[in-house]
């Protein structure tokens, strides 16, 4: 089509991507075969292997490369005359401020993550430039419109919760496989690999019965005398063996579970077996860039489900390995999906859990996936998302605001529907971020301090970068380059006072103003001292009117596996790395519609079901529908099930 | 089923969608090979999500030379024609192709697909064509119809905003998933011939006015000899005319099938790329699927509309009386 109006506004714009990932190549494409001639892309991410089945940009011998980089040289071989200009950098670095981002016409995103979708979304309302957001899981994804005072913002509605578990789920009593991976991996590599100070629910403590010298003994220390095959085994027996017996000595926790079973390395192993792991074939292990118990003891289809007597021989020899070949890094390793020899680690530790647990035993593949919180990507759905998005972004170009949609791809037809345009929502009148209303805080100010405040609320609630907290005129604290010493030492010493005994106290009725210069975005809360917590509000401290996420099973507390989270097509929960190369449905837009004026029409049960059915596939919870039976128009419409409005406040 | 793994090389590098679909549609995949017919901006969308998704083999059919044209909406040609020097748009494709998956054994056949005879086509298990005429569409749906094997055919057209898909997978049966519960499921679609003959009174009201809009051009070319897409704005009077002659044939009203719609499908037959990209996603997951014999197949025709953004299933086949 590209009529010569169309082509002309096209052809005149300048736009800005973030991301050069699954959606961000589709799309990068597009838009140059579209006719756009300015366009630039931030990316701070490098090429992976597994992103070539489907960043169709990149190749083999890009692997380690810039994303935007390779990406921009990618599309200048078939469109050789337009500008792209790339930056390897992060969105949320202070050069892409609000200035920067008034020199476009429109934002696209292509993101992985909530907080840099939160960002963006801010600077694109700071800056009055619209906002076409987009996400995929599998087959599902959605692209939506933000156009300030017109349409809802990205923070309008609530997003879904990380995935979190309660700790004594965790530490005492798994029941899902999950469970269990997340102790192999949060716990006990942790505290195997990274940082032995960091606060670590895992049982370190041995009481021996022989010994009582050494029972306040951090059993993880390496006895001096030990070589690293007994340092395993002892590391074995003590978590899998003495953590389950102590768990077992507390017979309430048992009276309505199944008693785990206690597993000590010689019932499964016996001393002359663990003297020959991994000798067979030591010397195989180059194939699979670098160091893997797998190789060294020729285990090679991932997705094999391991005996646990294999689970048993994985685990001590990726311990082993850790201590050999990878000494330097232990004390400072961080779980990463990428890293083979971590990943082995967790998964026969999580399933040598599993076995004691009666909960059934994972491949490697599985396990990855559920420890690296890895996102189903395929390349079509990134590619019809991506031509959305363009569609979009000429329709805000061109200013036709009557004609903006909010597309839904689901995997399933939903009234004969595959694409599911939607008519984008208003502005939600008690938005924080789009309407600035007023927060407030429950808090007990006697006790909690003003680096709670800051970390609990302004940072991980909020999302803010870099705040600035004021009451009245007195500034409590800041961060920037241009501070000086005095300052710093200042507002230091504030974040280790209670918010009573500040230079100006908050207490009760107190307005606090809290304001990040970068993202221009200013909240005021109002505080309402609090004496007493709840066991289920750990942070004790409740922001109402901020959008709770949405919790989607019951539990959510503590310890949570990965980053934020989306639901996977079949309603199960998956949560998302803050740097994957994969992408997320932000899911729940659909979920509520606060500011709209739309009434609830009478729908039939086999509606709601379809509804329910393929659409919490994409978003987490029950809503309701709603077709306008207009033949040349017919816009379905979700709308907010009572019962969830009843939930929140 | 063949028992064969996959190799360490392919589960790393398929390890996302492996994770969508699972090592038995990856490796079904592996095993297929596809037949394209017509390097259209669509066409290279889609070859371009298969051969990424994996399939065994490509073979790309379409014998004419570089043109400005031909690179408007295809990112698989290189913009300057002194590279090609008299290479056909299918090698050229392929060459492109080839690089973005090295397990993928992409090549072109040469020739005139309505030439080939019905044997031809038992080495396909998916055979795709793009920008043929009506009669062609026919004839080739019926030679792969009339093979022993099952070869699925689609055939895609996309002009101005908006796209069509018609599939064809014959007799299929494939593992439909209902909750819980996985269940051997058949599904019966006809051929292009028996769904473009149902008559237009019998199908519901609501059906999309790009379905008929689709028919009238199609016979409107078929009559005056052009190939798809080479009508133009001036051609607007007598596609009018004969919307009018078949609406009254069909005994339909003619606001079936609004003007304006036809005026847009007639004045721009270019592809827009953004609609390549969705169209060729789509059938990029049915080809997937259809192979795979894993998720819902459409049946049997499906339209996308840039204009009002839907992406629509239309089941003619329910209507093909047997």
């Amino acid at each position: 089509m590209a009529s010569g109006k169309e082509l002309e506004v096209i052809k005149g714009s300048k736009v800005l991507m973030v991301g050069a990932g699954g959606i961000g190549c589709e799309l990068l494409k597009t838009l140059a075969l579209s006719g756009f001639e300015d366009i630039h892309i931030i990316d701070m991410d490098t090429i992976e292997v597994s992103n070539l089945n489907r960043q169709f940009l990149f190749r083999q011998s890009h692997v380690g490369q810039s994303k935007a980089r390779v990406a921009r040289e990618a599309v200048l071989k078939f469109r050789p005359h337009i500008n792209i200009t790339a930056y390897h950098a992060n969105v949320k670095d202070p050069d892409f401020n609000v200035d920067f981002f008034k020199q476009f016409n429109v934002v696209l995103n292509g993101l992985d993550n909530l907080d840099a979708r939160r960002h963006v979304n801010r600077l694109c309302l700071a800056a009055d430039v619209p906002l076409v957001e987009s996400g995929t899981t599998g087959f599902l994804g959605q692209v939506t419109v933000h156009i300030k005072g017109k349409t809802e913002c990205y923070e309008c509605q609530p997003k879904p919760a990380p995935k979190t578990y309660p700790v004594c789920t965790i530490t005492s009593t798994p029941s899902k496989f999950v469970h269990c991976i997340v102790w192999a991996k949060d716990l006990l590599f942790a505290k195997l690999f990274g940082d032995r100070n960091q606060d670590n629910d895992l049982n370190v403590l041995s009481t021996d019965a022989n010994d009582l010298s050494k029972q306040t003994e951090d059993v993880f220390e390496r006895r001096s005398d030990e070589d690293l095959d007994q340092y395993g085994r002892r590391i074995y027996d003590h978590v899998f063996g003495y953590n389950i017996e102590m768990a077992l000595a507390n017979e309430e926790t048992w009276k309505n579970r199944n008693r785990p079973k206690p597993i000590y390395i010689e019932d499964v192993f016996s001393q002359k077996q663990a003297k020959q792991n991994g000798i067979a074939d030591q010397n195989c292990g180059s194939e699979n860039s670098g160091i893997s118990a797998m190789s060294s003891l020729g285990l090679k289809n991932p997705q094999d489900v391991w005996s646990l007597f294999e689970n048993t021989r994985v685990f001590l020899e990726a311990l082993k390995l850790f201590f050999e070949k990878r000494e330097k890094e232990v004390g400072s390793v961080t779980f990463d999906k990428d890293d083979q020899l971590a990943v082995e680690f967790v998964t026969a530790a999580a399933n040598i859990r599993a076995a004691s647990f009666g909960i059934p035993l994972h491949s490697l593949f599985e396990s990855k996936g559920i420890a690296g919180n890895i996102v189903h990507a395929v390349a079509t759905t990134n590619a019809i998302i991506a031509g959305l998005i363009v569609i979009e972004a000429i329709k805000v170009l061109q200013n036709d605001a009557d004609n903006y949609r909010m597309t839904y791809c689901v995997e399933h037809p939903l009234k004969k529907m595959l694409l599911m345009p939607v008519e984008p929502f208003e502005p939600n009148k008690s938005c924080y971020v789009c309407s600035e209303t007023p927060l407030s805080l429950e808090v007990n100010t006697n006790h909690s301090k003003l680096r709670d405040f800051v970390e609990k609320v302004v940072k991980k609630k909020l999302g803010m970068n870099c705040p600035l907290i004021m009451v009245g005129s007195t500034l409590l604290y800041e961060v920037g380059d241009d501070l000086d010493e005095a300052m710093v030492a200042n507002y230091e010493a504030n974040l280790e006072k209670v918010l009573a005994e500040l230079p100006v106290p908050v207490a009760s009725g107190t307005m606090v103003s809290v304001e990040d210069l970068q993202q221009e975005l200013t909240c005021t809360i109002n505080i309402k001292h609090r004496e007493e917590f709840d066991e289920d509000e750990p942070d004790e401290m409740v922001l109402v009117g901020w959008s709770q996420p949405v919790a989607t099973e019951k539990e959510d507390k503590s310890v949570s596996n990965g980053g934020e989270g989306t639901s996977d097509a079949a309603g199960k929960l998956k949560t998302n790395d803050n740097l994957d190369e994969t992408e997320i449905v932000p899911t729940s837009e659909i979920v509520s519609v606060v500011g709209s004026k739309r009434k609830l029409s009478e729908l039939s049960n086999t509606d709601v079901k379809e509804v329910i059915s393929t659409v919490s596939s994409v978003h987490s919870s029950a809503h309701q529908m709603e077709e306008i039976n207009d033949d040349e128009d017919d816009v379905v419409m979700l709308d907010e099930n009572p019962e969830q409005a009843k939930k929140k406040r | 089923m063949d028992e064969e793994e996959l190799t360490a090389q392919e589960t790393a590098l398929y390890d996302r969608q492996i994770r969508v679909w699972g090592v038995d549609a990856q490796r079904r995949l592996s095993k297929s090979h596809v037949l394209v017919s017509g390097m259209s901006g669509t066409i290279a969308e889609f070859c371009k999500n298969i051969v990424l998704a994996g399939v065994g083999r490509l073979t790309l059919m379409d014998d004419r030379v570089f043109s400005e044209q031909s690179l408007l909406a295809n990112f698989l040609i290189p913009p300057d024609a002194s590279e090609h020097c008299g290479r056909s748009l299918a090698e050229i494709c392929c060459d492109s192709l080839k690089e973005f998956n090295l397990m993928v054994r992409v090549s072109v056949e040469k020739g005139d697909l309505s030439s080939f005879d019905a044997e031809f086509f038992d080495k396909f298990d998916v055979v795709v064509i793009a920008g043929c005429s009506l009669t062609i569409k026919k004839a080739i749906n019926e030679k792969c119809r009339k093979r022993p094997k099952r070869i699925a055919f689609y055939a895609v057209d996309c002009r101005d905003s908006c796209g069509e898909i018609f599939v064809d997978l014959q007799s299929y049966t494939y593992l439909k998933q209902k909750g819980e519960d996985t269940f051997e499921h058949n599904m019966q679609y006809p051929s292009l011939v028996d769904s473009i003959a149902v008559p237009w009174r019998s199908l519901p009201r609501k059906a999309t006015k790009l379905y008929f809009a689709m028919r009238v051009i199609e016979r409107f070319e078929v009559a005056q000899s052009l190939r798809p897409g080479e009508t133009s704005a001036a051609d607007i009077p007598s596609v009018l005319e004969l919307k009018k002659e078949l609406c009254k044939v069909q005994s339909v009203n003619e606001s079936h099938i609004p003007d304006r719609l036809l005026e847009r499908l007639l004045t721009h037959p270019r592809e827009h790329p953004a609609v390549c990209a969705i169209i060729g996603g789509i059938l990029g997951q049915e080809v997937i699927k259809a192979i795979s014999c894993k998720g819902d197949p459409l049946k049997n025709f499906f339209y996308f509309d840039a204009a009002d953004g839907k992406g629509i299933i239309e089941a003619i086949a329910d209507y093909v009386s047997s």
